[in-house]
This record gives structure tokens, sequence and C-alpha cells, in this order.
């Protein structure tokens, strides 16, 4: 079924081609790691797995990243679905990617798995962080500073990057 | 970002505005018109880009949809951007660039610091008043802090209101602003060139002084008529002429406009010669040559020099409809005197006669009047309850707006942090609900000291659960509880007087005198319903089952009212200092008096329910049975009224069930059992900080109220203040009505206690017994365990 799919697909991509390169992913990690910078500079929004004790849930969150992306950062209130699952269990994925919900999206698209542990934001960093996030997301700032918000960052082990469809490699850092 | 007068092409509209386009237009064509610039819309976009603020615009305006918005509701949204504004400064690049600019071209000179957005001032929609405009600003720095406050008008309650019903769009307006040379004008005024009333006629309309007298209505222009045809005056209906605007006092480095008494010579003058007015109607002829239709100009004479300071077109489309529409948004903003006077009329006059009134009726002993006379007496009273239902519409709630104007003048001269601080300063004040409340404390204090008071009234309570299991219908309910106040109760004494001291059975006698005090003295409607006594015990033994409560702390301190008080004060010049002194006692009185008038109300709707109760007895004793009894909860309706009233006189009249009301539809609905999505995180306006969890008490009718339970979160429709007695005991206060001056954000602001107003179908979602998570700061109450079933 997905390789019918996948064949009616590549006949689609294939007229219009040249109008947007296929954007190629090397083996070296620093230029990926670049292209990864830019790409989640341009994604506000990123879908975030928590672990729940009997399901996997899923939200969207603003987030941000630091220059090394080391770290990703996000907040959320705490009476939620989200804070009392990673509180429970701070092993969490992130989706970041760039589909525009259209056929071209199987050739153009970028889709970031990143795998990590949630881990509080120490008191000597936060100045930083908060200004790498509201940086980002300057109308977030009431948000961000309410009692009764968390201000997280994803420990962030590995990428796993898709390109075409289903290009797939993985990144540490 | 700048765009200079005299380069403003016509095709400038989107860029500059209307009026900006509309003045270069006339410059190029050989009209004298003030020197500027244009702050294009350019500058505005890239404010609120860089500054994070289009962002944070869009989140405070899609807490709820813009059309279910009242507009108590839009004033709060519109005072937060203005603070927005008012705090986020220009980004350093932009601010360097405006200022190096601005500074070329004005140096020192007072300027105008006008709105010109795009979409104002066309044929079909007219902005006149609604968005910003300040004159006499002097210095860069000044400048770019006015043009932010121009920018924040964009948002304006008036604003908003004004573009909602116009159908414009709301989100993606933008902003473009007029920076001008003040031409300190000895006569100023407007002019139409054709009048809206008389198409063969135009007006010309002046005052000394700056013409924002005239546009504002505080100084009463000359006005003459001339015809179209012959350019001859017509008429001339002069003013009482008595005041003047001028502009601050350059000396003593003031800005702004100054309301000023007219010199006594000048009081007898008109304003303009006829040469004058002559040369005025021409203006608008060049001018109404230039565009293709008749305009409304603005202008002012220098010595013998004529300026134009705005044309545009005249709106005559749906002019009358328009006007009222606008006159109402302006009178959103009731004058400072207007609100002296209204305050003078509710504390002098109304509020004694409401007192006196209420007193009269609650001395009338009903019972003992014939069927006949107990129903000239109902009428008598619904006829009184209209009449003060009425002055409270009229007179009262207009004048709740003397908190706002507060508001609004606190927050431009004090530019605090968070846009309610203002409200700790007004309610430093005493509310009649409070006293109330410290009754009602005191008086649960007492049950908690003295455990045999408290045994007395479980006693009394479970005595009644035992004999009454179930209430089928009020009639029932009505004479049992007249029963137990007057016989079980005495009942209860007796046999207490048997076995106890006597001085206990004198506490307790005391102690109910006491509840008796309280009832008529802060009565209100939901005393007098059949349940109210029985609910007042409960509530009072729930109160004395929790420990007492901490006095509030922080908010009431009186160190920081002090505090705040100063920092308002000083912000004001020393002349103006009196003024201020004199719009917060204004506004003290406004927010205590909306809050104690309808306490007030409320006593006399008690008065109208406790005949109407009366005379559904009697009905009962001659056998009647609702339907063929106006329900007790009808009794503010003139119709169910009416009928009680004709069968009180005719006992053969039967009230048909046709001419009773029905349960209220809800619009195609009918037959269909809707079943409801499940909330799990409603939002809405955060109007008391903190947060709080705790099980829903959602409250359908009145006596619901009786039932809470210390550290419930209190889910209503809309806290009245006759309910807020049960206020410290809630844990949290959700609300669907919108508002941070409300009475349930007043009350839960004075004890500390996270509120959230404006939740949408709040009662209706939340369910008894849900256990919630209420957030104050952000205005975000989650249901975290739905109630068990």
């Amino acid at each position: 079924m997905k390789d019918e799919i996948a064949s009616l697909l590549s006949h689609e991509l294939e007229e219009q081609e040249g109008k947007a390169p296929v954007e190629s992913i090397g083996l070296d990690k620093v230029e990926l790691l670049g292209k990864l910078r830019k790409l989640f500079e341009t994604q506000p929004l990123a879908v975030l797995a928590t672990q729940s004790e009997t399901a996997p849930y899923v939200s969207l969150v603003a987030f941000a990243s630091d220059e090394k992306l080391k770290y990703i950062l996000f907040s959320t209130t705490k009476a939620t679905r989200k804070y009392e699952n990673l509180s429970a269990n701070p092993v969490v994925s992130l989706l970041i990617d760039n589909r525009k919900n259209t056929i071209e999206d199987f050739r153009d698209a970028v889709a970031v798995t990143a795998m990590g542990k949630i881990e509080p934001v120490e008191d000597f960093e936060r100045k930083i962080m908060e200004n790498i996030y509201l940086m980002k997301h300057p109308h977030l700032v009431d948000f961000l500073h309410s009692p009764t918000n968390a201000f997280l960052k994803i420990h962030v082990e590995k990428y796993i990057v898709v390109t075409r469809f289903q290009h797939v490699v993985e990144v540490s850092v | 970002m700048l765009i200079p007068i005299e380069e403003l092409r016509g095709n400038s509209g989107k860029l500059c505005g209307g009026k900006a386009s509309a003045l270069g237009f006339l410059h190029r064509n050989g009209m004298i018109v003030p020197p500027g610039t244009c702050i294009s819309t350019t500058a505005y976009n890239e404010y609120v880009d860089r500054t994070g603020l289009r962002g944070r615009i869009l989140l405070e305006m899609n807490r709820k949809p813009f059309e279910e918005m009242r507009w108590e509701e839009l004033w709060d949204l519109s005072e937060k951007i203005k603070l927005m504004f008012a705090r986020t400064p220009l980004p350093p690049e932009m601010e360097k660039e405006l200022e190096a600019e601005l500074f070329r071209r004005f140096g020192k000179k007072a300027v105008a610091v006008r709105s010109s957005a795009p979409g104002e001032d066309t044929a079909k929609t007219s902005f006149a008043g609604v968005h910003a405009s300040y004159v006499n600003i002097r210095g860069t720095p000044e400048i770019l802090r006015h043009l932010r406050l121009v920018w924040a008008s964009l948002w304006s309650d008036t604003a908003l209101l004004y573009r909602k019903e116009m159908g414009l769009d709301i989100f993606n307006s933008a902003m473009a602003v007029l920076v001008q040379e003040t031409v300190e004008g000895r006569s100023s005024g407007v002019a139409f060139g054709m009048s809206p009333e008389n198409k063969s006629e135009a007006v010309v309309e002046a005052v000394y002084g700056l013409n924002k007298g005239l546009v504002d209505g505080t100084v009463e222009p000359d006005r003459w008529t001339l015809s179209r045809e012959t350019g001859d005056i017509k008429t001339h209906m002069p003013a009482e002429r008595e005041k003047t605007v001028v502009a601050g006092n350059e000396s003593r480095g003031e800005e702004g406009t100054e309301l000023k008494n007219l010199p006594e010579a000048l009081k007898k003058k008109p304003p303009l010669t006829p040469e004058e007015v002559l040369e005025v109607y021409s203006l608008t002829g060049k001018a109404e040559a230039l565009f293709g239709t008749p305009q409304d100009v603005e202008w002012t004479f220098r010595e013998s020099t004529l300026y134009t300071l705005q044309s545009r077109p005249i709106t005559t489309l749906l002019q009358e409809d328009r006007d009222e529409k606008r006159r109402w948004y302006l009178s959103l903003r009731r004058s400072f005197e207007n609100l002296k006077e209204l305050r003078a009329a509710i504390e002098e006059k109304y509020i004694p006669a409401m007192q006196a009134e209420a007193l009269d009726l609650e001395k009338e002993n009903l019972s003992a009047t014939s069927d006949p006379a107990l129903a000239e007496e109902i009428e008598k009273r619904a006829e009184i309850y209209r009449k003060w239902h009425d002055i409270y519409w009229e007179e009262f709630i207009p004048f709740a707006h003397g908190a706002r104007l507060f508001g609004k003048v606190y927050n431009e001269t004090v530019n605090p942090k968070d846009p309610y601080e203002f409200a700790d300063l007004l309610s430093g004040t005493e509310m009649l609900s409070l006293e109330r409340n410290r009754k009602l404390e005191e008086m649960a204090g007492r049950l908690r000291e003295k455990p045999e008071l408290l045994k007395g009234l479980s006693a009394f309570k479970e005595n009644k659960d035992k004999e009454e299991p179930v209430q089928e219908n009020e009639t029932e309910l009505e004479n049992e509880t007249e029963l137990e106040n007057e016989t079980e109760l005495e009942n209860e004494t007796e046999l207490e007087n048997e076995t106890e001291l006597e001085n206990e059975t004198e506490l307790e006698n005391e102690f109910r005198k006491e509840l008796e005090a309280f009832i008529s003295r802060y009565g209100g409607s939901y005393s007098e319903s059949p349940e109210a006594k029985e609910g007042l015990y409960r509530l009072l033994l729930e109160m004395a089952s929790r420990p007492l409560l901490p006095p509030v702390a922080g908010k009431k301190d009186p160190d920081r009212i002090r505090r705040l008080k100063e920092k308002f004060l000083s912000s004001f010049e020393d002349e103006k200092q009196k003024f201020a002194a004199e719009l917060l006692d204004l506004a003290r009185a406004s927010y205590r008096l909306r809050d104690d008038d309808n306490i007030y109300l409320g006593k006399i709707e008690a008065e109208l329910q406790r005949a109407f109760l009366e005379g559904r007895k009697r009905l009962e004793k001659r056998g009647l049975k609702e339907p063929e009894i106006p329900p007790a909860r009808t009794f503010r309706e003139p119709a169910l009224v009416k009928e009680l009233t004709k069968a009180l006189c005719n006992p053969a009249y039967r009230p048909g069930p046709e001419k009773l009301p029905r349960k209220p539809q809800i619009p195609g609905t009918a037959g269909i059992t809707k079943e409801n999505v499940r909330p799990r995180q409603l939002l809405g306006n955060p109007s008391g900080p903190g947060t709080a969890e705790g099980h829903a008490r959602v409250i359908l009718k009145d006596s619901d109220l009786f039932d809470l339970k210390a550290g419930e979160v209190l889910i209503c429709d809309a806290v009245d203040p006759n309910m807020t007695f049960v206020v410290p005991l809630c844990a949290a206060i959700v609300e669907r009505r919108g508002g941070m001056l409300i009475h349930g954000a007043i009350i839960a602001r004075e004890y500390g206690i996270p509120c959230i107003t404006g939740v949408p179908d709040a009662t209706k979602l939340i369910k008894n017994g849900d256990y919630l998570s209420v957030d104050g700061y952000l205005g975000i109450v989650t249901v975290l365990k739905r109630r068990d079933l």
C-alpha cells in the first residue's frame, strides 16, 4: 500500500522537478546541524510527545534551541497533562518539521525527531535561556513569567532526520 | 518610515492614512497647512513585529471571540493593550532613526501628534474622535512617547467598537501618525461645505483658542449657516461664550492643553468677523473643488493667516445612524463634570430616598391586610421596584464609569505594570458588602467559640431534615419554613430551657436576634427567598466548622494604599494635583457605590418579593396550586404580578396556564437532547492573581449558594453583590460574565482570591463536583478530574 502511494507520488513529483530542488542531506555532521539550526529558526511550533502510564500523549509547544542544539527549550503551565506526564517520566521526544501539508512535502519536507530527557532550567542559566526563548517568541513574555508556568529544557541525546519521505539519518549531540 | 507632508502623493493612503494624504494633496495645490511629517504604517508594523507586541495583542484579543465581548471586556482589553504600548520602548535602532529625523525637523517646537489611520476619514467611515491626538508636545522623547500612545489608540475600546460596528478589519489594522507644528490659533473651528441637515446650506462653527474644545464638546461654538448658492451668511447663532482651550504654558514647560475662562472682553464678541466667516467658507469651496466632493474642514486663524488643519469628505451616507452610534461610543466616557453631578444626585438624592422607601415597605404588616389591599400593595411595590430599577440603569450604572475614567488617567500617568493596580487604590474604601461579610464572619466566630450554640443550630437543622424528607413544591416548603421559624424554633428553645442553663438560651436568643438584624440590614432578595434563612444557618455552620480565616494581607495593607496614592498624586504638577485628588475621590465613590447600590436595590426587590409571596400564600389558602399561581421566581415580571393581583381581587379569576411563563428554551433545540463536549481547559480573563484547586460549586439558582462548602470553587454566571457573602469561603471564583471591574473581580481582589472572569459557558460546561485548578495569573481553569458519576 505504501509503495503504491509512493509510486503515485513520484509521478506527481516528476512534473514539479526543477521548481524546488530536493534538499540534500550530506554526511557531514556540522553541516547537518547547521541546516537543522536554520530549520528550527523557521519553525515556531513543534510536537512534543510525553508518556502517561498507559499511552503516549502529544501536544504542540512553542520551542527554541540553543546555538549548539544541545538543548531545546519550551514552557507549559503546570495544570496540564503534558506537565503531569513529564513530571512522572522525563523521557520525551519532539517533532520539528517544515511540512506545508501539500503533496510536495514528500519531496521537500524535512522532519526532525529529537529524543531526550527533560531537565529543569537551573538558576545560573535561567536568564540566558529566557533570552533565547523570548528572542524567538517575544509575545510569550507574560506566559513565560507567570508563576503557574514551568520553563523546561530538553537535554537532547540525538536527532533523527527524515528527508525525501524515507531517507533517515541520525545525529547525536 | 518618515514622509514629509510635501512629499505625500495621492496614492499614499495605505502608508500614511487619509488625514495625512489629504493634507499633502491640499499643500501641493497651494493651500496653507501647518508643516509636518508622517510616520508611516511601516514604522508601526516594524515596531509591533520586532517587539513581539503583534503576538501579544493577538493573544489578548483571542481569549474570547470578539463578537461575544461585552464593552466592559473591550475596555479592559484596550487598557491592557495601551499599557503594552506605553511600557514597550521602540527598538534602539528604530528609535535612533526616528529621533534624528524628528529633531532635525521640529527641534523644540511644539507639535501635534495625530492619528492618520488608513481607512479613517473616507466617505463611508469617519473615525473623528475615535483615535487619539495630542497637541502641544515638545521635544523628541515626548513626541516618541506620544507616538506610541497614538499607535495604542488603534486598540482603544471606542476604536474597537467602531470597527466592529462598521464591519472593518480589526486584526490587520495599522496606524500612521502625523506630526505637525502646532499652530496656536486665536480662533479655530470646523466648516461643512454642505450641511448634513440641509443640502443647500454650508455651516461654519468657531470657538476662541484651539478647536480641541469644539471637537470634544467642552466648548460651545458660534454657528453660522451660509447659502451654497449665493455664498451669503444666512444665520448666526451666537454661543454662550465662557471657556476656551489654549496650549499649556511654554515658559512653565507645560504640555497639552488647558481649559480656561474666556476674558470678559471676548465673551461679547464672536470669534470670527463676517468677513472671516466668508474666508473660511471659501476654504471649503477650494477643498471641494480639489477633492470633488463636499468637505468637512478643520481650520484655525493665526493672526490673519488661515490654516487648514484637516479636510475629509462629509459623511452624508447613513449620517444619522452613524452619529447615533458615535454619540453612544463617546458617551461611554462621561466627562468628569458629568460624573460629579451624577455622584451628587446618587449620594444626596437617590440613595437616601431608596433607603427610606425600603424602610417604609419593611414596616408594613402584610399578613394583616385584606386580599384587595394586598393586591394594591403588590402593584405599588412592583411600581416602586420598576422605578428604582430604571434609575439604577440610567443613573447608577453610568456612574461606574467614574472608576474607569480614573483607571485611564492612572494608567496614563503612572504607567504601572499591572493595568488594574488602580483598583487596589480604589478598593481601600469601605464597601457595604465587606462590612456584611465581616459581620457574618463574626457570627461564625461566636459559633466557633460557643459550641453549645452550634449544637442548637445543628439540632434544628437535623430536626428539619428528619421531619421534611422531600419538598415537592414551593408551597409546602414555604409553609414549613415559616413554621420552622416561628414555631419549631420556639419548641426547640423550650426544650432546651428544660435541660440547659438559662443563660445559654439567652445567648441563643440573642444570637437569633442578631441573625434577624443581619437579614434586615443586609437583606437583599436572597434572604427573603423561602430557603434563605435555613440556607444562612447552613452557611454559618459551614463557616464555623473551619478555622478562622487569616486576615487578608497585602492588598488592603494601608501602607501600600498610601504609597499608591502618593505615586499617583505625585505624577501631577501643583495645581493639577487638586484635580487628581478630586478624581480619586470620585472614583472611590464610584467603585464603592457600584457595589452598595446593588445591595440597596436588592432590599427593594426583597420587599416586592415579600408581598408577592404573601399573595401566593393567600391563593394557596383558597386551594389554588401551580400552574394556576405564578411561580415564586416570577415576582419581577409585570405581567405575572398582574395575574396574581387580579386573582387576589377576584376570587373567580383563574390565571390560565397560557399566561404563565414556560421554561426558557434555546431556539432550535426543542426535542433534541444535546450532548455537550466535556471541558478540560477553559480560557477567560485573569481577574484576581493566584492559584487554587478545589471542587466546583456551580450556581444555577440563588439557593445553590447556601450549599457552598469551604474551599470550593464558585462557578457562576455573574456574581452580584447580594451573593458575595460566600466569597470568603471560596477557594476561587470563575465567572461567565467578563470584566475586571465587575463585582466578582472586585471582591476577589479584596480578599486576595484567584478569579477568572469572562469564561463563556462556564456554568454549562463545568459540573458540580468537578475537581478544578484555577490559574488566576493567566486566566485558565482546568478540569483536573471530572466528578464521579
